[in-house]
């Protein structure tokens, strides 16, 4: 079942604001990075090393801003990383409750089976490749939707307001041209 | 302590984003196609509801400005946001939405997962190149300056007050708007 935008937005107004209020603003994205250099360091223990002031690495990336992002992969257990195995742990106990998604929906979502049929591989080629650039661009942009868009223009963040831009500039025409069927 | 913030915030946000609908990509591809609005609606009613609550917290002083993160405004927010666009609206899915559709059993957010992780890793190994472009230098800025805050305003207009403002914004075109605006859907013709 899913909220009236009255009170599902009232509720996620809310959580935002406990998180700025507590803690600090949500952001999400950072995180394909940190487990990325996890697995990465676990692999090959020299990607990073603690040094006298903290931790840096041997990838330009994770040793930018002083080390903060090599300090979160070398401790996984931190605010921002735990926060989104939270995510996913609220997400799964919510839709349990709700009776779950059913199998056919599991594979792909109707809007897509409407518009470009039951072939399994074509959607989750896609969602692959979508993933990759989704990625990409956010580490690029610094943030996603939820760190540049929500986070950022809540807090009336000039970058937040050129990210929403971008975004919607790319996903509206996208959408008209991929989706025409309603389904 | 930390933790179990981010456990509960975490679970909260992640049991909401399930509850409005935005881990199920049908509602994610209705709203860029513009044929339902129903979760652009919730979304601006959040942004709105959040700054109100953020910047009238400010003003009287329970809310620490400290709190605040701003991110750099860079020609690379436009490139990257623009990327982000594209992929959002072909999968449906994005980084917070995209690990909790997963959550919720749909496998194609995690093919969408394994893709940004190899997306983030290849950033990772082409983040010098962007670096060494200038598109990554810019500002952190909000739109004006907030009082008692690190961040520089674009404007000299008042920053607390503006986010107020931007706020009940948010909130009148989260009402404003309605439920579709493209293709209007043919009603079939009532039975004789």
């Amino acid at each position: 079942m899913t909220l009236s935008w009255k009170t599902g937005g009232l509720a996620l107004g809310l959580v935002f604001f406990l998180a700025v209020l507590l803690v600090k603003p949500i952001g999400v994205s950072t995180q394909f990075v940190i487990l990325d250099g996890i697995a990465w360091d676990a692999v090959s223990s020299e990607v990073v090393t603690k040094t006298e002031e903290g931790y840096t690495s041997t990838n330009a990336y994770l040793a930018k801003s002083g080390g903060k992002y090599a300090k979160s992969v070398a401790n996984p257990m931190n605010y921002s990383f735990i926060f989104v195995l939270a995510m996913m742990l609220g997400a799964g106990v919510s839709s349990y409750l709700r009776k779950g998604v059913s199998a056919e929906e599991k594979t792909m979502p109707a809007l897509w089976r409407a518009n470009f049929g039951d072939s399994a591989f074509k959607r989750y080629a896609v969602a692959f490749l979508g993933g990759f650039i989704v990625l990409y661009g956010a580490r690029l942009a610094g943030g996603c939707t939820s760190g540049h868009m929500m986070s950022g223009m809540m807090q009336t963040a000039i970058s937040g307001y050129i990210f929403a831009a971008g975004a919607f500039a790319a996903a509206i025409p996208t959408a008209l041209l991929m989706f025409k069927s309603e389904g | 302590m930390d933790l179990i913030l981010a456990i509960v915030i975490g679970a909260a946000f992640g049991a909401v984003l399930d509850r409005i609908g935005a881990t199920n990509p049908n509602f994610i591809g209705k709203m860029l196609n513009l044929t339902n609005l129903h979760l652009m609606k919730t979304i601006l009613l959040a942004i709105g509801t959040a700054s109100v609550l953020m910047f009238g917290g400010q003003m009287l002083g329970l809310v620490d400005v400290g709190h605040m993160s701003v991110k750099t405004a860079y020609v690379g927010v436009f490139i990257g946001g623009l990327m982000l666009g594209l992929g959002w609206a072909a999968s449906g899915f994005c980084p917070g939405t995209g690990v909790c559709a997963a959550a919720t059993g749909r496998k194609d957010a995690l093919y969408f997962i394994a893709g940004g992780l190899l997306g983030a890793a290849a950033y990772m190994g082409t983040y010098p190149m962007w670096k060494a472009s200038g598109l990554l230098s810019g500002k952190a800025l909000t739109l004006g300056a907030v009082p008692g805050s690190k961040y520089e305003g674009l404007t000299a207009l008042p920053g607390d007050i503006m986010g107020i403002v931007l706020g009940l914004g948010f909130i009148v075109i989260a009402f404003a708007l309605p439920d579709r605006l493209s293709g209007q859907r043919v009603e079939a013709a009532p039975a004789e």
